[in-house]
């Protein structure tokens, strides 16, 4: 039984509502206008914005100068084959982590014991490295040991947790402030960086990850992936156990378990996170910004282009804003519902 | 793990397969985003028909991410580009740290105006050749000064800029008597107060490398600074840049404009610039010490060191930077956009002298002296900055204060006290300061 | 059901998705842990030296850094604010019945969607510029002088821009939360003629406080690297933050190893933040 509304009440509150609504949307309305808009006409909008005519010339001038279709067919391979790759590695973990039963840790030690551990490998690393001298570029293998030394510990305590810690472990990877990592990630990916210089037992002088597939869509997936694993876990946790017992009751296959009762269930929670994933690869601005110049440039970078040219340029800005954030705005008008759920990673339905 | 690394490495051998199935070259041309340079890649197509093997690849950028990412590849020898479009400041750096290849082919480089030649060179080897130079001087609205009982003087001083800015201001017109930069940034708002404090006698550094922003003539060139754009200036002139302001004069919305004489096709332009009749030129101000507040720039065309396509970099910038393209963008666009102060022989081209800015261009260009910028001597050379690596860094953080006090967040006491003590630190770090 | 097998295929299961974050995680940090003890500027390769801990030591005395860990913290609390109390009276608003509800949710939501630097680049030139953007002239249409926004009070207009874009996130879940809300026990509450401001105070709000602590904590994650928005409108000079300073250290001075020192205290600070967040974050999930 719904409550009993007014039809002044009601009248109110859409206008109210709608008011509010207009608000928040204003500047991507007022983007929209500029954007049909000749650049002169584009700064005198709110005295004349009715008056002035309408033009479509500024898509036409950013196609020309930029090739928006390049970049709209980058961002979309990252974003798609990223989320795909990711993916691949989710879902399986998602699933295990869903469906086991909560094991204890087979190395079950304290906490203490733990971080003694882990703080004498870091030492350790710090006394090799500074014992050769730091001089770990001059000696990459070194270095590479190192890094597992100084890594090894972490990743055999997050082995050896439970289910919860490792989804929290996970998250907080998304928690590292992303200049911190951008020196390193920038050597590593660079051609004839210093970290990878002299290798000698692989031949890496083609080795370049700037500004390729290759490198932006494992970068992608990897930011990623805390929350695509996540999300399906939450959505794996819904699907009744009980039933799989009773269709290996009734004798059905490995296969058949797969296709007919465990698939029908998970597609959906796997497409919405396809979904909300491509929307978050398609607005990440920061490492794109920094690992790409132009082969596989996405939107992001295609928009930096238009952030101050000479002279005017609102119309021009407002056209390639409005081509840069119009699909993913339409696709993200279909995914309220997966939103809300992937961001809280589950905590709101 | 392992599924990663073998569709990374997968990957990877696809994207070699496919470059080496490429036959022609492939220039990446890293270049900045003004109008002069979007101009050329309109008219490349003369290049490329002549050269039907060398495919060109635009990078655009705008001028501060141009710079970082030029600065990360060419410092890490990551070889992205081919051809860097880079400034004055840069090219004798990078020339004496070996990162540039010495320029050979340039079209009849004799013909190179002395302070653009001299300031792209390191021991006399020229590392990058000019596309277009640029000093400073003063734009001003002729119709504005008349209404204001003002004439121009060709020589104006300082105190007679700020008197007839104050005149001109009319801010129910929506008038401001004068626009200058204001947005921080060692090439935005510090290219201008650089220039103006040499004017008073400031400098940045005295001979031992002291910073001096604790001097009389600092405080006296930023008071008047920011006393002259808070009666006169246009409103949020610290997020104003050399574009901001251009759009700000050509709608009329300025009676007076210190900035680039490469600004000077654009106001002229009718097509762009509501104002183009009546705009006048002058030299830059000074203040009775003998020097004018005029900068020195150019943006410059070069090939980093160990480049593979050296021979066809080379091919391309010396098309880009004759006098051959010259005469293309006037036979296609008239000789007022013609990329200016580079060439003698454009300044004594009968043609390009009708054009309303060319001579006090070529005048504000030879009255700058990259070495000796300032009034009382001082180690280093650079009009509008200082030629040493640390420059960018203090020059940046210097212009946000300096901004940050023409916006009203700090006074001009406290802008100058943390210039003084951050240059000092970073020259401390940086081993100058002993 | 939980054989020995099973355990073990799912452990294997795992292991490609720990390994790759594991090594996403401590590849670079152990890098840039390298780099801090080194002097090594990127305009000056042929320097490098161990620097022992002075690039942690030229960070923390900059005269920038304490200014920008108060922005830091100022600019969480104060999109937090926007978010939170804006989001509470719009997802009051739009559980309400009305006319077109579908078409004013998508409206509100959209700005999430948004690309933070075309945020940044629409509002700061569209709608605050000084001379020409919309609001200068709603100002000057009744009469005042209009604001310098990002001149004047660079913190605050990064706030409201921020605020604009995750305004829709909060507003969403705590719409969901309230859709949740029984409709009997709204019916109920108002056949008891308990007062609006009651129903508000008793029901809603205590209902609302874990979607809301869910808000808070993930904004934070989020807001602790807000980045596009400061550089894009050039604020960095005063209402930067760390992330911001630690990008000039490697963008202005191209000092790598100060930005890294930087960088590792940055993640100390947000490990710091994020201890608190992941347990409370834990805490709700299994309640």
């Amino acid at each position: 039984m719904a409550r009993k509304t007014t039809t002044a009440q009601m009248t109110m509150a859409t206008i109210f509502a709608w008011a509010v609504g207009l608000i928040m949307f204003f500047p991507i309305l007022w983007t929209a206008l500029a954007a049909f808009k000749t650049e002169s006409d584009a700064y005198s909008l709110p005295e004349n914005w009715w008056s002035t005519p309408w033009t479509t010339e500024n898509f036409g001038i950013v196609q020309e100068r930029s090739n928006y279709l390049r970049y709209i067919l980058n961002t979309t391979i990252i974003a798609v084959v990223s989320t795909l790759l990711g993916l691949v590695l989710a879902i399986p973990a998602a699933w295990s982590m869903a469906f086991q039963p909560e094991d204890r840790a087979s190395v079950s030690w304290p906490g203490y014991v733990w971080l003694v551990i882990i703080l004498g490998a870091m030492a350790a690393a710090a006394a090799i490295a500074y014992s050769v001298g730091w001089a770990m570029s001059a000696r990459p293998l070194l270095g590479l040991l190192l890094i597992v030394i100084f890594s090894l510990p972490i990743a055999a305590w997050v082995w050896t947790r439970r289910t919860g810690d490792k989804l929290l472990w996970m998250l907080s990877t998304k928690m590292m402030p992303p200049a911190g990592a951008l020196i390193p990630i920038y050597l590593i990916f660079n051609r004839n960086g210093l970290v990878f210089k002299d290798w000698g037992w692989i031949d890496l002088s083609e080795w370049n990850l700037i500004d390729t597939f290759a490198g932006m869509i494992p970068l992608m997936m990897l930011l990623n992936l805390p929350i695509v694993i996540w999300m399906l876990y939450t959505y794996f946790k819904e699907i009744p156990f009980g039933i799989l017992e009773a269709a290996r009751m009734d004798g059905a296959g490995l296969w058949q378990e797969l296709s007919s009762v465990l698939a029908p269930m998970a597609l959906p929670g796997i497409a919405s996170t396809l979904l909300l994933n491509v929307i978050l690869s398609w607005n990440e601005a920061f490492w794109t910004l920094n690992l790409t110049n132009k082969y596989a440039a996405p939107l992001s970078f295609f928009i930096s282009e238009y952030s101050s040219p000479e002279g005017q340029f609102w119309a021009k800005l407002s056209a390639a804003s409005l081509m840069a954030i119009a699909p993913i705005m339409v696709l993200g008008w279909f995914s309220q519902r997966q939103l809300v759920r992937g961001l809280t990673f589950g905590a709101v339905k | 793990m392992t599924t990663l690394l073998k569709s990374l490495l997968g990957a990877c051998a696809l994207s070699t397969l496919a470059i080496a199935a490429q036959a022609e070259t492939t220039l990446t041309i890293a270049t900045v985003n003004n109008g002069d340079m979007i101009r050329m890649q309109k008219l490349t197509d003369d290049f490329t028909k002549a050269n039907p093997d060398i495919k060109l690849n635009w990078v655009t950028l705008e001028e501060n991410d141009l710079r970082q990412k030029v600065t990360k590849d060419i410092s890490t020898k990551g070889g992205q580009y081919d051809v860097l479009t880079i400034g004055m400041y840069e090219t004798p750096i990078w020339g004496k740290k070996g990162w540039l290849v010495p320029l050979k082919g340039v079209d009849d480089a004799a013909d190179l105006l002395p302070a653009m030649a001299g300031g792209l060179s390191y021991e006399g080897k020229l590392y990058a050749s000019p596309f277009y130079g640029e000093s400073s001087f003063v734009m001003f609205r002729k119709d504005l000064m008349a209404k204001a009982g003002l004439t121009m003087p060709a020589e104006p001083t300082w105190d007679f800029v700020m008197n007839a800015a104050k005149k001109m201001t009319d801010r129910a017109a929506g008038v401001n008597g004068i626009c200058l930069r204001g947005k921080a940034g060692w090439g935005e708002n510090m290219a201008f107060i650089g220039t103006m404090a040499n004017s008073y006698g400031a400098r940045w550094f005295d001979e031992k490398w002291n910073p001096q922003f604790d001097t009389p003539e600092w405080k006296a060139a930023l008071t008047d600074y920011l006393a002259i754009m808070k009666d006169a200036g246009p409103q949020g002139a610290s997020g104003n840049g050399f574009s901001e302001n251009l759009a700000l004069f050509q709608s009329g919305k300025c009676g007076m404009w210190a900035d680039a004489t490469a600004a000077g096709s654009f106001v002229v332009d009718p097509k762009a610039s509501k104002v183009a009749a009546d705009v006048g030129f002058a030299v830059a101000p000074d203040k009775g010490l003998g020097k004018h507040a005029n900068w020195l720039w150019a943006w410059a065309l070069a090939i980093p060191a160990g480049s593979k396509k050296a021979t066809e970099a080379e091919k391309f910038i010396s098309w880009a930077t004759s006098k051959h393209y010259l005469e293309l963008v006037a036979s296609k666009e008239g000789w007022a956009n013609v990329p200016p102060g580079t060439r003698k022989s454009l300044y004594a081209n009968p043609e390009y002298q009708k054009v309303a800015f060319a001579n006090m261009t070529l005048a504000s260009i030879n009255a700058a002296d990259p070495n000796h910028p300032t009034v009382k001597p001082v180690p280093y050379t650079g009009v509008q900055f200082v030629a040493i690596p640390e420059f960018q860094g203090i020059g940046t953080k210097v212009g946000e204060l300096f901004s940050a006090a023409l916006a009203g967040q700090m006074s001009a006491d406290d802008a100058l006290k943390q210039a003084q003590d951050y240059t000092k630190a970073e020259m401390t770090k940086a081993g100058y300061i002993k | 059901m939980a054989t020995r097998q099973g355990q073990a295929l799912g452990r294997l299961a795992v292991a490609p998705a720990v390994a790759a974050l594991a090594a996403w995680s401590l590849v670079p940090l152990a890098l840039a842990f390298y780099y801090a003890f080194l002097h090594y500027k990127l305009d000056d390769p042929d320097n490098t030296f161990f620097a022992k801990g002075a690039n942690f030591y030229y960070f923390v005395t900059d005269p920038f850094f304490a200014k920008d860990l108060f922005n830091t913290v100022a600019l969480v609390l104060l999109v937090l604010v926007i978010t939170v109390v804006g989001g509470v009276l719009l997802g009051i608003l739009l559980d309400r019945p009305f006319w077109g509800r579908g078409i004013v949710r998508v409206l509100v939501i959209s700005p999430f969607f948004i690309m933070p630097t075309v945020s940044a680049l629409v509002w700061k030139n569209l709608m605050m510029h000084p001379v020409y953007g919309f609001f200068a002239h709603m100002w000057r249409s009744v009469g005042l002088t209009p604001i310098d926004w990002f001149g004047s009070h660079p913190l605050m207009s990064v706030g409201i821009v921020v605020g604009w874009q995750w305004l829709p996130f909060a507003t969403l879940i705590l719409l969901t939360a309230l859709q949740s809300l029984d409709e009997e026990q709204k019916d109920a509450a108002e056949m008891d003629g308990a007062g609006k401001l009651d129903f508000f105070r008793h029901i809603m709000l205590p209902h609302l406080m874990r979607p809301i602590t869910v808000v808070i904590l993930i904004e934070t994650i989020f807001l602790l690297n807000v980045f596009a928005e400061i550089k894009v409108t050039s604020v960095g000079g005063i209402a930067g933050n760390l992330t911001y300073l630690v990008f000039s250290k490697l963008n202005d001075d191209n000092n790598v190893g100060e930005a890294a020192a930087g960088g590792l205290i940055a993640v100390v600070l947000a490990n710091i933040v994020s201890m608190f967040l992941v347990r409370l974050i834990g805490r709700n999930l299994e309640a």
